[in-house]
């Protein structure tokens, strides 16, 4: 790798054509096939979700047999029933591609690999061919999650349909003894380890290349976050990897690691899975916080509130995001000491997630704010993520869990940290640094109508799905009685609106390349302080050549 | 390209290789946890009796409380041509009080079957004070067409149940027992699936 490094060093000019895209070991390509891809990934996983959107709108079965009499081929009752199961498959393919295809390549791959080397002031990434391959995993990990979908999995029915969690026995032989979820697992396999790469590639770089003067304690917030999310990725990611191992194991060689039959308990495989799915949640969207505390900072024209404390409150949510897994299961029979742990040790979350929420807002106060898009996204996403939180705490209480689980309360509290918390600091990003990547400027008129049909159609999505949580309307279910029918009809409403907000934002991108309005080296003015913002717009293929000097 | 800078640069490989190497022991190491956490996880059940696991002793109690006591019994297959059941369904007895209650199983079927049984109690929280001293888990059973099968259990209830608040509205508790096939019987599985297939979830209730 070194050798390649060296090498790279020599010849300044772009490799051409399709060999700078596949071969390349330039972070900046590399980031920008990542955003490219969780841009499309994101098409399919929305699509997805709008089409559940539809089913739901009504009471009744609208859609999906003749969706699954279309795909498989199937006709009259098993239509009606490979159908229901259907709504089950878009439910986790859903699940898994907005998670592992769609926000996580989009913050890490994207962004992080965009930004974090010049950031810091290196040059490149730590291992450049690693980082390719990091990329290059990912397209057919993804393939094979899709090709799951086609695949048979429980008797009449194809595709993978147990929820992202994958659960046994639902995801053993006995719930889908069909090809789908072993074809599933190796898609988790592959992107895990896509992202584990992509995490020791973000470690070295972030320990061993920043620029002279560059001390972990003068690093931006955005460079902090991808370092917290990289260790968290690295501790949590070999867990998942070990458990869909099991279930692979137990489905295909006779292991009983979740199989009551040979002395095996199905509860294991939860722990495990949260002991990885709960730092998960925390790898979605602590980049963001790194964004968002960019974003506030440069268009309130202040340095961050209280620096030090924004990035140890990161390390501490990273920290405490280990000890809290089972608070996912407290259905699942823990003694009620074991659930007054993770009750206090859930709400201990709240007091870091708490520093970093005033201290953005602690920013802005008094600063010279200025609306633009990006800080119109970042405030979108401080309102929507404290609105996710508040559901959180409560949530907590495992009281209060025991008649909200698996409802739709619980759908509305993660969409409103995640869908719209992550995926607001995602679009901030993306307006942020667009001009940065690309060189020119996006249309500001269209980036605010996508900012306020995305935030009017996600709000109508998902606040509705409250109070039909409340009302005992549970998850992953295709129909529902008649007393739901309304609130549905809104939520469903919502998404047709929000899939707008995504056309409105491909058309963004469209007309600012046709458009090709110069951006500059800095558009932001004398807010944006930190590297990137001292390279032209879009920076070198090699930046840094002569080390910047931090004082 | 001078030679100093060279230098500099193949130090910093050497350091990232270094970096790299460490985060891949770690990746390496996590794997390792994440697949000791099954022996753990068992002994973690055995030790608290987490998920109804119950518990094995050799003594008797020494402490025999006033207080009474209800247990039921469950008895079901999975995928075995068995007829398994308990003897008699329920027996209330007093806490500390050791007593032997017995299942039957019988083969129905024309050729000898093997089965295996898994066992807990509900509600899980009582496993801990569920103490068998003895019983036919996880071993091996074979029946020979129309054989029939006397198995007992010995066990008495902790008297130290009654200290524990989780445990006060608690006034029955049942022991479910379920025969699996062993490996080698996967077509006799099939040929008896739909027979009380569904009752072993009490198990994974956990």
């Amino acid at each position: 790798m070194a050798g390649a490094a060296a090498q790279d060093h020599h010849h300044d000019h772009k490799p051409r054509g399709w060999t700078r895209w596949v071969y390349s070991t330039n972070h900046k390509d590399i980031g920008t096939l990542y955003l490219i891809f969780a841009i499309c990934a994101g098409i399919v996983g929305g699509s997805l979700s709008v089409m559940m959107r539809w089913e739901l709108a009504e009471p009744g079965i609208q859609i999906f047999h003749g969706l699954a009499a279309m795909v498989y081929g199937v006709e009259g009752d098993a239509a009606l029933d490979a159908g229901k199961h259907m709504f089950n498959v878009f439910t986790t393919a859903h699940g898994l591609i907005m998670i592992f295809f769609m926000v996580m390549p989009a913050l890490i791959g994207g962004f992080a690999n965009w930004m974090v080397p010049i950031m810091i002031g290196a040059p490149d990434m730590a291992f450049p061919r690693m980082n390719n391959i990091s990329f290059w995993l990912l397209p057919p990990a993804f393939f094979l999650a899709l090709l799951s979908v086609f695949m048979p999995s429980a008797p009449g029915a194809w595709g993978i349909g147990g929820g992202w969690t994958i659960y046994p026995p639902m995801s053993s032989l006995t719930g889908q003894p069909g090809p789908a979820m072993d074809l599933a697992i190796l898609s988790l396999h592959i992107a895990g380890a896509s992202s584990i790469l992509g995490a020791i590639n973000f470690i070295t770089t972030i320990f061993n290349m920043r620029a002279p003067g560059m001390t972990l304690h003068k690093m931006p917030l955005f460079a902090w976050s991808v370092l917290i999310t990289a260790f968290l990725l690295l501790l949590s990611l070999p867990v998942l990897a070990g458990a869909i191992t099991m279930l692979l194991t137990d489905r295909n060689f006779g292991t009983t690691f979740f199989d009551p039959a040979g002395g095996g308990d199905p509860i294991l495989f939860q722990h495990l899975f949260w002991f990885f799915g709960h730092p998960e949640v925390y790898i979605l969207i602590l980049p963001g916080f790194g964004i968002v505390s960019h974003i506030v900072s440069t268009f309130s024209k202040k340095p961050v509130f209280g620096y030090l404390g924004m990035a140890y409150a990161m390390v501490a949510i990273g920290v405490v995001g280990f000890v809290v897994w089972a608070h996912h299961m407290y259905t699942t029979g823990l003694s009620i000491d074991t659930q007054r742990y993770f009750v206090f040790a859930t709400m201990v979350i709240a007091v870091p997630t708490g520093v970093k929420i005033f201290s953005w807002i602690a920013t802005m106060w008094g600063g010279s704010i200025s609306m633009r898009t990006p800080m119109l996204w970042a405030i979108g996403f401080i309102f929507l993520f404290t609105v996710g939180g508040v559901t959180g705490v409560q949530l907590a209480n495992a009281g209060l869990d025991r008649s909200f689980h698996d409802t739709y309360y619980v759908v509305a509290h993660f969409h409103y940290v995640l869908s719209l918390g992550a995926v607001f600091a995602i679009f901030a990003g993306w307006y942020y640094w667009f001009p940065k990547m690309t060189g020119y400027m996006y249309s500001p008129l269209i980036a605010r109508t996508h900012f306020w049909v995305t935030f009017i159609g996600v709000n109508l999505i998902f606040f509705p799905q409250h109070f039909l949580g409340l009302a005992g309307m549970p998850r992953r279910y295709i129909d529902y009685p008649d007393a739901f029918a309304g609130w549905n009809m809104v939520s469903s409403y919502g998404s047709y609106i929000s899939a707008v907000g995504v056309l409105i934002f491909l058309y963004g991108v469209f007309e600012a390349f046709s458009k090709k309005r110069v951006a500059g080296a800095n558009p932001w003015g004398e807010g944006a302080t930190t590297l990137e913002w001292q390279l032209p717009s879009p920076p070198p293929f090699h930046q840094w050549e002569q080390l910047p000097k931090i004082k | 390209m001078s030679e100093a800078h060279n230098v500099a640069t193949s130090a910093r490989s050497r350091a990232n290789r270094t970096v790299a190497f460490v985060c891949l022991a770690f990746f390496a190491g996590m794997i390792g946890v994440a697949y000791a956490a099954v022996p753990l996880y068992q002994i973690f059940c055995q030790v608290t009796g987490y998920g109804g696991t119950t518990q094995r002793v050799e003594q008797y109690s020494d402490t025999v409380l006033d207080q009474t006591i209800k247990v039921r019994f469950d008895g079901n297959v999975n995928g075995l041509p068995w007829d398994f059941a308990p003897v008699e369904r329920e027996v209330e007895l007093k806490i500390g009080e050791t007593t032997q209650v017995s299942y039957t199983a019988t083969n129905d079927f024309d050729v000898p079957t093997r089965g295996r049984a898994t066992f807990n109690v509900a509600p899980a929280l009582a496993g801990a004070y569920f103490n068998k001293v003895e019983c036919f888990c996880f071993t091996d059973t074979e029946l020979k067409p129309g054989e029939t099968l006397d198995m007992p259990v010995v066990f008495f209830i902790d008297p130290a149940i009654v200290d524990v608040p989780e445990m006060k509205n608690v006034h029955t508790i049942t022991l479910s027992y379920t025969f699996f096939p062993l490996e080698d019987e996967k077509p006799l599985a099939e040929s008896a699936a739909g027979n009380n297939t569904n009752s072993n979830n009490s198990n994974l209730g956990g």
